[in-house]
């Protein structure tokens, strides 16, 4: 590659990764030169404020032809841009919770690199979601888990954090070893890394045994990823991760690092597997196996409903609302409906804002008093109304009750399901009755919070980030509840039904 | 005659005293309670000047709104798109509905003044309680009624849970769960219907399922069972009732009022409405299992009054065998029969509200109620005895009040078409007679434990009897009050059912 083609590329594609790199490599100087006596909230701020940059630019990319540089390794589709939307704002409110963030052992040592593995986690998501080759897909990926396996063992004296940190990198590095695993067949049978290529050599596969040697790929990838969308098999490392890791690191990996899971799978989904016809040579070989994901989907919603009924650790209780969700998006992607990027899409947007409203609640509610059972947040009400409040909402979307965004988001999925040939009859009903299950640990809560009377009088703190987030989060949750069609509108205008993705 | 959005503001009507409420320091008791109750007043007005126009002949088809609210694909790429509008109608049975919801809503919040701690939030919850009941009688898809169901249940949790009595908690989550089950196998069949038909709209899925060639019979009949068991947990249909037993008797009185008097009833509509309505064919094979159960509720509900030793939780099982009769006029599948069973919906809607308005009362005074230790109210509180006997013998079905035509209408139409069941049914009325008198005259008279001195009603304590009494007598002596607005409805009905 010489000096004249480098040039050529149209490198403002790039210009969000460009500007989080940046201020990581800034970060990460200035972490280590300035005095002891510097406050590093101001390193927090700085983040904080690239993130919101690269968010503009990414804005100012859309309705851009899709670009591919770098020998197809990085594009910019509407896909890429529609996702990297919601990363940057979950990424930028966990950025508000991590600034707010105070454990009782103190962070001070290590709040510069807190913040900037933040940006690093995030810049392996955004190149994912852009990726077009399976190379650099599985950097990103990596760069996401390693500086996620730094951040969940964040809090050093901590035990807990310790403890989560060594079983998030064991499991990670299982599910990870699996994934590529499966990758590795890919390139094998097709011999390319390129999804493009990668699709046109597989479309032409004519041997029997090739297709099984696929189908198999295709499920050890699907597998290993269910780790990054804590998802049936690997969904165990979640309610010990939640427990143990920092609060703000919690939110990111529950909200930021989900969606970043499944970017990749419909990025391999659509880009190379969708592409395959199966035994028949009629349909897509996807299709033939939608009965496997159908049993992860199911499997995914059973377990985490059931098992967040027996929790009485708030945050592990969340970790197993968190994977019954990952099984509600899982339908969608099993269903494979016409509209189901909008739909993951809608989901995981209206997913990320009542989840790091939950995550800021807690955070403020548990500031001082290390609370973490559910029946310390009896009384809530009692000593703050507007936590207690915007607790119910964001407990309501979650449950998928009508006039929030969850409900919308169930509506669209369940639509889904029913609405492809073959229809996914006990799939759709599995969604409805886990819904009605986890009716029940919710509103479990919010009895506590609402009915019961408080143990002891504790005089709650508020910081304005933290208060931020909670009050867009419910604004956010209640206005897509009501006019979905603002988020529904946005993606159609710019981004028509993603038919870019393949071309 | 009409204007436009009027169905619109009645549902949302509330939404403005939710908004004062909000702006209100939740310290100032009186200011809040006539907040409270002023805001339930314009969706009354609006709602009788909707009944008067209606029945002055105003077109139905005026009043139908209809905006695009949300499309599942994008419409530019795919030619069919799932789309679902923000439409409300009204046809003649949920006008009635409507009237009786503002009625009922604004009586329940002047029965609210017995309510004794966070005055606030509780009316905040019970105007968007009365909202979401609005718009379950207005909707004119079944997505916005599936909503407008759903939007009912979190407020009446709320309410249950934080302002009922001793078990409020066990009553709120089951009332949570059975009707989340309900509800969520109510979704089921409104989305299949959605994914296979294209459109939710009452009317039009009403004239497509009409034609034979959509969908097969057994679907038809799977997904009319599935909504009778939806329906049933809401009416609630033995053996689906445990729960609002519960709530009947933990949850604070005023609450009560507007759950038998209309959330109960959502489910007698969504019967009617969508169950005879989109599924007649099905519904009419179906029929003598409907009056079966029906007959069941009647006689359970009598045989387990006539036990209980708690006057809330008579007043709860007798709910359910007065809902026996609605089943039992659906179940007849002729037109006096339906006429009977929405006649039994309204009229059991005013005398629940009158009985549990005078639970308020009389639990305000002794804080109980119990029948042993009620006896001898007739010396303390004469009226309140006196209203306690109207209300028991316009429940028991005398002559000349609202209960009587509807027992007799729903009992005449099951003698045309099934006399044995009916001759069976006619037991539970006599049963009828015996628990509510049993409990009437150990209250009122019995052993005089109540003797402390306590003040008889006050003057804001009887407008809502005086007017739920008036109602129940009027429509008792002239019935065609209700009756001239539901002919169009019943005429719709009978003629799915095939004459």
């Amino acid at each position: 590659m010489d000096l004249e083609t480098l040039l050529s590329y149209r490198w403002s594609a790039m210009t969000p990764e460009f500007i989080i790199l940046g201020v990581v490599a800034v970060l990460s100087l200035l972490d280590l030169f300035l005095p002891r006596s510097f406050n590093r909230k101001l390193l927090g701020w700085l983040s904080f404020a690239s993130i919101i940059a690269a968010l503009i630019t990414v804005f100012t990319l859309i309705g851009d032809t899709p670009v591919s540089i770098l020998y197809d390794t990085f594009r910019l589709d509407s896909f890429a841009i529609a996702f990297k939307i919601l990363l940057l704002i979950g990424a930028a409110l966990a950025m508000l919770l991590a600034i707010s963030y105070e454990p009782e052992e103190k962070l001070e040592e290590y709040r510069g690199e807190f913040y900037y593995l933040f940006l690093t986690a995030l810049l392996g998501v955004m190149v994912m979601s852009s990726s077009g080759d399976l190379i650099t897909l599985f950097v990103g990926l990596e760069l996401l888990s390693i500086s996620s396996y730094i951040l969940v063992g964040m809090r050093k004296n901590y035990l807990p954090s310790n403890e989560s940190a060594m079983k998030y990198v064991i499991n990670g590095a299982i599910a990870t070893a699996i994934t590529l695993f499966g990758m590795s067949y890919v390139y094998g049978i097709s011999g390319t890394t390129n999804i493009k290529e990668m699709a046109a050599a597989l479309g032409a596969i004519d041997q029997q045994q090739h297709l099984f040697l696929l189908a198999l790929a295709f499920l050890m990838i699907v597998v290993g990823l269910a780790f990054k969308i804590s998802a049936v098999p690997f969904h165990m490392w979640a309610p010990d991760v939640y427990e143990g890791a920092p609060l703000p690191v919690t939110a990111f990996l529950s909200v930021v690092s989900k969606t970043a899971g499944f970017i990749i799978i419909i990025r391999i989904f659509i880009g190379v597997f969708f592409q395959v016809p199966d035994l028949s040579g009629n349909n897509s070989l996807i299709l033939s196996l939608q009965n496997y994901l159908a049993v992860i989907a199911g499997a995914t919603m059973l377990i985490g409903n059931i098992v967040a009924l027996r929790q009485s650790n708030i945050k592990r209780m969340l970790a197993y609302s968190s994977i019954a969700h990952a099984g509600y998006l899982l339908v969608a992607v099993t269903a494979f409906s016409p509209f189901m990027i909008e739909t993951l899409w809608f989901y995981l947007g209206a997913y990320l804002f009542m989840t790091l409203g939950v995550f800021a609640i807690i955070q403020v509610a548990a500031w001082k008093a290390k609370k973490v059972q559910i029946n310390e947040f009896a009384g809530l009400y009692r000593s703050s109304p507007f936590l207690a409040v915007s607790l119910a909402i964001l407990f309501l979307s979650l449950a998928g009750i009508p006039g929030t965004s969850g409900f919308i988001g169930k509506l669209n999925i369940f639509m889904g399901a029913l609405s492809t040939e073959p229809t996914h009859y006990i799939l759709a009903s599995l969604l409805i009755a886990t819904t009605v299950i986890s009716y029940i640990y919710y509103f479990r809560v919010l009895a506590a919070v609402f009915f019961r009377q408080p143990q002891q009088e504790t005089k709650i703190s508020f910081s304005p980030p933290a208060v931020i987030v909670i009050s867009l989060c419910v604004a956010v949750t209640v206005i897509l509840g009501v006019f979905p069609n603002i988020a529904f509108d946005f993606l159609h205008g710019n981004f028509l039904s993603f038919n870019d993705f393949i071309q | 005659m009409t204007f436009p959005y009027l169905l619109t503001l009645i549902v949302f009507s509330p939404l403005l005293g939710i908004l004062v409420l909000a702006f209100t320091p939740k310290t100032k008791e009186s200011a809040i309670k006539l907040i409270g109750v002023l805001a339930t007043i314009p969706a009354l007005i609006l709602t009788l000047y909707l009944y008067i126009a209606f029945q002055l002949g105003a077109k139905l088809s005026d009043f139908a709104e209809k905006v695009s609210w949300m499309q599942f694909a994008n419409p530019e790429v795919f030619n069919s798109v799932y789309s679902v509008n923000y439409e409300l109608r009204a046809d003649g049975f949920s006008i009635l509905m409507l009237v009786l919801t503002a009625l009922l809503s604004t009586l329940a919040a002047i029965a609210s003044i017995h309510i004794k701690k966070e005055w606030k939030g509780y009316f905040i919850l019970f105007l968007l309680l009365q909202i979401g009941m609005f718009g379950v009688f207005a909707a004119g898809n079944l997505i916005l009624f599936f909503i407008f169901f759903e939007i009912t249940l979190i407020p009446t949790f709320f309410l249950i849970g934080k302002w009922g009595y001793a078990e409020k908690e066990k009553a709120a989550l089951s009332f949570l769960i059975y009707n989340g089950i309900g509800s969520a196998i109510l979704l089921i069949v409104i989305m299949f219907l959605f994914a296979k038909i294209g459109t939710t709209n009452i009317e039009a899925l009403m004239s497509i399922l009409s034609n034979k060639a959509i969908l097969s019979e057994s679907t038809k009949m799977t997904l009319l069972i599935a909504l009778i068991i939806a329906f049933g947990v809401k009416l609630p249909i033995f053996p689906l009732h445990s729960w609002m037993v519960r709530v009947h008797v933990e949850a604070p009185p005023s609450i009560v009022m507007l759950h038998a008097g209309i959330l109960l009833k959502i489910g007698a509509y969504g019967l009617i409405k969508f169950g005879i309505g989109f599924f007649p064919e099905q519904f009419q094979s179906l029929a003598t299992w409907i009056a079966i159960l029906g007959v069941i509720n009647l006689l359970y509900g009598a045989f387990l009054a006539l036990i209980q030793t708690d006057f809330k939780k008579v007043l709860a099982y007798s709910s359910i065998s007065h809902m026996g009769i609605v089943l039992i006029g659906l179940g007849a599948i002729n037109s006096a029969g339906v006429q009977g069973a929405i006649f039994q919906v309204v009229s059991h809607g005013l005398l629940a509200a009158l009985l549990f308005w005078l639970v308020s009362i009389f639990y305000q005074r002794y804080e109980t109620t119990k029948l042993a230790e009620l006896g001898g109210m007739a010396r303390a509180m004469p009226v309140t005895a006196g209203f306690l006997l109207v209300g028991a013998l316009g429940s028991l079905g005398l002559p000349g009040m609202s209960g009587f035509i509807a027992e007799f209408m729903s009992f005449l139409g099951l003698f045309k078409s099934m006399p044995i069941l009916a001759a069976v049914g006619c037991l539970g009325i006599i049963l009828t007679a015996v628990y509510l008198l049993r409990a009437v005259l150990s209250i009122t008279f019995g052993e005089g434990k109540t003797t402390n001195k306590v003040k008889d009603m006050e003057t804001i304590e009887k407008i809502p009897a005086v007017i739920l009494v008036c109602l129940i007598v009027a429509i008792g002596v002239y019935p065609d009050l209700i009756a001239s607005g539901l002919t169009n409805t019943i005429e719709t009905i009978v003629i799915g059912l095939g004459g």
